[in-house]
């Protein structure tokens, strides 16, 4: 397989970023296929309209918040308190709303301003304080889950039924909540590719020292990404509030952070930034929603599940990692720096539109930040 | 390029059906919906919105009084039998629900505490059982690994999937369940909810042993009976946020209030057994400790040895009836008692599955029976649970199964 | 023949007088990335002195040492793996299932205590392998790999237990994180704390050595470190097995001093990095002492300690450990940004932006 695909990637820079994104989504079909011959020798039908809307439901939850993730990632930084923000989302949403439908729109407002804000902190504490992203937004996470156990002693608020709607409503095998996040995703990709701050952001990632050089304020490119994505998680949270009918403090335990992480990657987008997409992002979201759901039919053993997700995650990444390599042989790089800031190497220049030069690939391979 | 315009297509496709699906909204979805006819679905009846989360405390005293009267009212039925007791039942018909398919669906909140997994070794043998005398057919189970979302999901999919003929569900968390539950009472498949609630009674029986207000009182009071007036007590909890959680130390707040008991503070251990020695261990730098109050009993060992480590006597200890902390009480022969949140609560379930199925009456609230375990039947315990591994729960019932002790020896 | 020019450089330390050795110390203690979590650990125990001053007798100290030394191993060995440029977020769960492995493997028989403890090494070293060997050669990065690791252990260990911990440990076994010699002043010395400083011993000792200098230029900069003749895979492969080593060690630490529970190592790797980044190291690689980072894993337990001496509602504590979390690494990185590397180029990391 990965020869096949190291020969697709001797095309135009073009053709292989899309290739990027089309072998996520390829392994996707590989995982729908294997998993619905699995399922069809259990005697049932991953396709059957239940199943399908399975899938979907599970996929738009972690969507919102990877696609945020996405956007952090592709800045060469990541976020940890997504599953803060998500909670405390739900419980503001859940509060405000108190079950009255006329106090909705309030409430999605004050969730998205203070997601919004959130973000903002994380941004500048990042960009302007220096501090690395992972111990930033971890401590920013800190404070909030601070703040969610002193102020919460379990789930909390009402939502109306109208709202709840979000949760539950279908249109024929769609749930609503996975439209939206598709929608979502869709204003993701079109920022990504049409804005001057969504081309800036893959320059960001790839090279911070070269895209400052070039022009670019980093700083805010930067802060624009963590406020999108906490914004992404807030759009997350309201989507509990709706599931739930409620608010509540517990959802940070669910792992939403490493899992958004996880979907990110194996959607395609390198962790150290500069290079990959909401698309791949969905496309891994949706391979992670349809394990669970074959699992779910299959009865697997829910600690195996654990076992395989790891495997499968690492075994996915490796496969693009080996595209990459051979991508790599055919062109000459000079080191990267880890992200420490030292020496600041000339790469290729990334002031044009990244998808038609090459993409600025940081060459080392761990250092991640 | 290309990928751009299809995804705009994309986008205006799929607003389009946003806007068209508006019109059409919940006919099958089933979502509760409390503006719609009242008397219609089974699930409309307990709508009111729930009391306890409405001011943020985890303290409704009705509830409370409650649930410590109900510790000294004699339970129907056998006593040999305890999962099949029921404390002042109110008994509801479910002729409508009398059928002859026997596929059962289970949608656990997880098996990730030994409670948890005890239990859930207990409710595998009792479908064996029923399954060998064909009660039971296909036994579908899914595990939400603790998040609530993940459970909505996995019952959504047992009502869509169209062939339960019973969907049994233990929540993760009371409240945020409520919708998810609604909606499967509303497809016309009996619902059994057990273990923690939800805020509905929608569903055709609610299992559980007396609960959580009792299960902290009994562990205070024993406290204040045991310790002089003046004596310190720390609190050690799991988790902030848990509503059963909550209900335990606010029953033991209340029992507290009352009696001349110092709290010299409540920590979060997170049921981690270093985590809990450290906190006792600075506890005891600091100062005498007399006794120790816990939500739940997961490494009380750990809470005693740090006494032991230090040199300190031994508290007065509240545990739970996990053998580790059992063993460690007979062999120190400290004061102590194990308040228990009733294991064998895992087999009731099943059978109330098969009772419905069969046309058979069941109490519309099942409240179980919670005996604290003292130090008098402690020994009894101990023997009959000899060969069972150290995080296992004395009162699990499941003595008579056929699969004892094997099963719950060769996890 | 980078050896012959690099040999000046290497100069070993007995050459230099004792008191230029004293100014380097000092030089290292209170300057750069770590001196900031030198300053914290001394205001954090001197706050704890003024609200408990028995917590200043040598019984509670050691007391305090024993229960602090596992989480300070896991930073050693978490520095490691940071200097060298990645990450280990697998340390948590592999702590978690060498407790419960050894607990069913030993299922309270005495004499299964020393096999035991060779075939959890035996993993770990198979682990930090399996680890450094997927980051290496199959170049996927260090954070998804380890994180891979994380899910699987966790998972497998359940699987095999059914969920919860069966078996027992040993009273033997138990000794090293609970026991100790029996001492007039100190009431009891811990095994714990005399392991604990033969690990640092190691560990500064290997830092020093040529492995030790190879790992941090293959953090600073892999590819010039490739150039001169590194074998790269190698050195980050010793380092995670170094990792899952010391966290295998932790284990054995952490089983003995509080037993067997469902939750052990639970969230320990995030505690571990956040001390080893507190204590002045670098995530991205290539700068960091590895006394600075177990001094981060001390200043984190005394952290603790002090919120639970000034009797803190426990649950307002996370957010003060955020905050002076976030504090303490903004003020190094912004010691950090001075220039004071002459070697290297500090002009296009100082410029100004938005």
């Amino acid at each position: 397989m990965s020869r096949a695909v190291a020969v697709a990637g001797t095309g135009k820079a073009d053709r292989r970023r899309l290739g990027a994104t089309e072998l996520v989504w390829l392994a996707l079909v590989g995982v729908t296929i294997i998993g619905a011959i699995l399922v069809a020798l259990d005697g049932q039908n991953l396709f059957s309209i239940a199943n399908t809307r399975d899938v979907l439901s599970r996929s738009s939850l972690l969507g919102f918040v990877a696609i945020g993730q996405t956007l952090v990632i592709l800045c060469r930084s990541l976020d940890l308190s997504v599953g803060y923000v998500m909670a405390l989302s739900s419980l503001i949403a859940a509060t405000t709303m108190n079950g009255d439908p006329a106090r909705v729109p309030l409430a999605i407002v004050a969730v998205l301003v203070v997601a919004g804000a959130i973000g903002l902190c994380n941004g500048l504490i990042v960009s302007v304080l220096k501090v690395n992203p992972f111990i930033a937004t971890l401590g920013v996470g800190l404070i909030i889950k601070g703040y969610l156990d002193t102020q919460y002693q379990g789930p909390a608020g009402e939502v109306p039924s109208s709202f709840q709607q979000f949760g539950f409503s279908r249109i024929g095998p769609v749930p609503l909540s996975t439209l939206v996040m598709l929608l979502v995703a869709v204003a993701g990709i079109l920022f990504l590719r049409k804005t001057r701050t969504g081309y800036h952001m893959f320059a960001v990632g790839g090279s911070a020292d070269v895209a400052r050089l070039s022009g670019i304020r980093t700083g805010r490119v930067l802060v624009t990404a963590h406020v999108l994505c906490s914004i992404a998680a807030g759009l997350a949270g309201l989507l509990i509030a709706a599931r739930f009918g409620t608010g509540s403090a517990l959802v940070y335990n669910s792992g939403y952070d490493l899992e958004s992480i996880a979907a990110v990657v194996l959607g395609g987008t390198l962790l150290m930034g500069g290079r990959g997409g909401i698309g791949g992002t969905i496309a891994g979201v949706l391979i992670l929603a349809v394990l669970d759901t074959v699992f779910n039919i299959l009865a697997v053993d829910p600690f195996f599940k654990d076992v395989l997700r790891g495997t499968i995650i690492v075994a996915a990444v490796a496969i693009y990692a080996r595209r990459q390599i051979d991508r790599k042989a055919s062109r000459i790089r000079f080191g990267g720096d880890g992200g420490s800031g030292g020496s600041a190497p000339p790469g290729s220049p990334p002031d044009s539109a990244p998808g038609d030069t090459g993409d600025p690939v940081p060459a080392g391979q761990g250092g991640a930040r | 390029m290309r990928t751009t315009r299809a995804l705009l297509a994309a986008a205006a496709a799929a607003a389009l059906m946003l806007a068209a699906c508006t019109t059409d909204e919940p006919s099958d979805t089933a979502a509760p919906d409390e503006t719609a006819a009242a008397g219609e679905d089974p699930g409309a009846e307990g709508e009111e919105p729930e009391q306890e989360t409405a001011d943020g405390e985890f303290f409704v005293r009705a509830d409370f009084d409650r649930q410590l009267a109900q510790r000294d009212v004699a339970p129907e039925g056998d006593p040999a039998t305890p999962w099949l007791q029921a404390i002042e039942p109110e008994y509801v018909d479910t002729a409508q629900y009398a059928q002859d398919g026997n596929t059962l669906c289970f949608s656990n909140a997880s098996v990730s505490n030994p409670w948890r997994v005890t239990g859930w070794i207990t409710m595998q043998q009792q479908v064996e059982v029923l399954q060998a005398a064909g009660e039971i057919g296909e036994f579908r189970v899914s595990d939400a690994a603790d998040d609530d979302n993940k459970q909505i999901s996995d019952i959504q999919a047992f009502i869509d999937a169209g062939d339960c003929n019973a969907i049994i569900i233990s929540p993760s968390t009371t409240a945020t369940l409520t919708p998810a539950v609604e909606a499967a009472c509303a497809s016309g498949v009996p619902v059994i909810v057990f273990d923690r609630g939800v805020n509905s009674d929608c569903m055709v029986t609610f299992i559980h042993p007396i609960g959580g207000y009792a299960y902290g009182a009994d562990g205070a009071e024993f406290l204040v009976d045991n310790l002089e007036p003046g004596s310190t007590v720390l609190a050690l909890r799991i988790l902030p946020g848990v509503d059963v959680l909550e209900n335990r130390w606010a029953a033991a707040q209340e029992i507290f209030a009352d009696s001349e008991l110092e709290i010299l503070g409540d920590e979060f251990t997170g049921g981690d057994g270093a985590e809990i020695k450290n906190i006792v261990t600075q506890y005891l730098q600091r100062g005498e400790v007399d006794g120790i109050w816990m939500d739940a009993g997961d490494g009380a060992v750990a809470a005693v040895e740090a006494f032991e480590d230090t040199g300190n006597d031994y508290p007065v200890m509240v545990g739970e009836d996990e053998l580790s902390f059992l063993r460690k009480w007979q062999e120190t022969g400290m004061t102590a008692v194990a308040p228990v949140y009733s294991n064998f609560q895992w087999r009731t379930p099943i059978l109330a599955a098969t009772m419905i199925w069969a046309g058979e009456q069941v109490p519309q609230e099942w409240v179980l029976p919670q005996d604290e375990l003292t130090e008098d039947d402690r020994d009894e315990f101990l023997d009959r649970n000899a060969d069972m591994p150290a995080l296992h729960y004395a009162k699990f019932g499941g003595e008579d199964l056929p699969g004892f002790p094997t099963a719950w020896q060769d996890r | 023949m980078t050896v012959t020019t690099q040999q000046p450089a290497q100069g070993p330390a007995p050459q230099r007088s004792a008191g230029s050795r004293a100014g380097d110390l000092l030089a290292r203690v209170f300057g750069g990335g770590s001196g900031t979590v030198f300053a914290l650990l001394i205001v954090v125990f001197a706050a704890i002195f003024i609200v408990n001053p028995s917590f200043a007798e040598p019984p509670s100290l050691m007391a305090f040492l024993k229960q602090a030394a596992p989480l300070m191993i896991l930073a050693i060995g978490q520095y490691f793996v940071i200097v060298s440029g990645e990450f280990d977020l697998s340390v948590g769960s592999l702590v978690g299932a060498q407790v419960v492995i050894a607990a069913a493997l030993i299922d309270g028989e005495e004499g299964r205590t020393v096999p035991v403890i060779l075939l959890m090494l035996g993993f770990g070293i198979l682990v930090g392998l399996i680890n450094g060997l997927i980051t290496t050669l199959l170049k996927v990065q260090s954070f998804i790999t380890t994180l891979g690791m994380m899910l699987v252990l966790y998972g497998a260990i359940r699987l095999w237990t059914g969920g919860a911990p069966t078996g027992a440990l040993s009273e033997a076994f138990r000794q090293p994180g609970r026991g100790g010699i029996d001492l007039a002043v100190v009431r009891q010395l811990p095994w714990a704390l005399m392991i604990l400083i033969g690990v640092v011993i190691i560990a500064v000792a290997v830092m020093r050595s040529s492995y030790g200098r190879t790992l941090i230029a293959t953090g600073d900069n892999e590819r010039a470190a490739g150039f001169s003749g590194v074998r790269v895979w190698r050195v980050r492969t010793l380092a995670f097995v170094i990792s899952s080593v010391l966290a295998t060690l932790a284990a054995i630490l952490i089983g003995g001093y509080a037993g067997v529970t469902a939750q052990v190592g639970q969230g320990m790797e995030f505690t571990a990095i956040t001390a080893v980044v507190l204590g002045g190291v670098a995530l991205g690689g290539g700068r960091g002492w590895v006394v600075a980072a177990m001094a981060g894993a001390l200043t984190l337990e005394a952290l603790f300690v002090l919120f639970n001496q000034l009797s803190m509602p426990s649950t307002i504590r996370p957010a003060v450990q955020g905050v002076i979390i976030i504090a303490a690494v903004a003020y190094a990185a912004r010691e950090r940004a001075r220039p004071r590397h002459h070697q290297e180029v500090p002009s296009q990391s100082q410029s100004n932006e938005a």
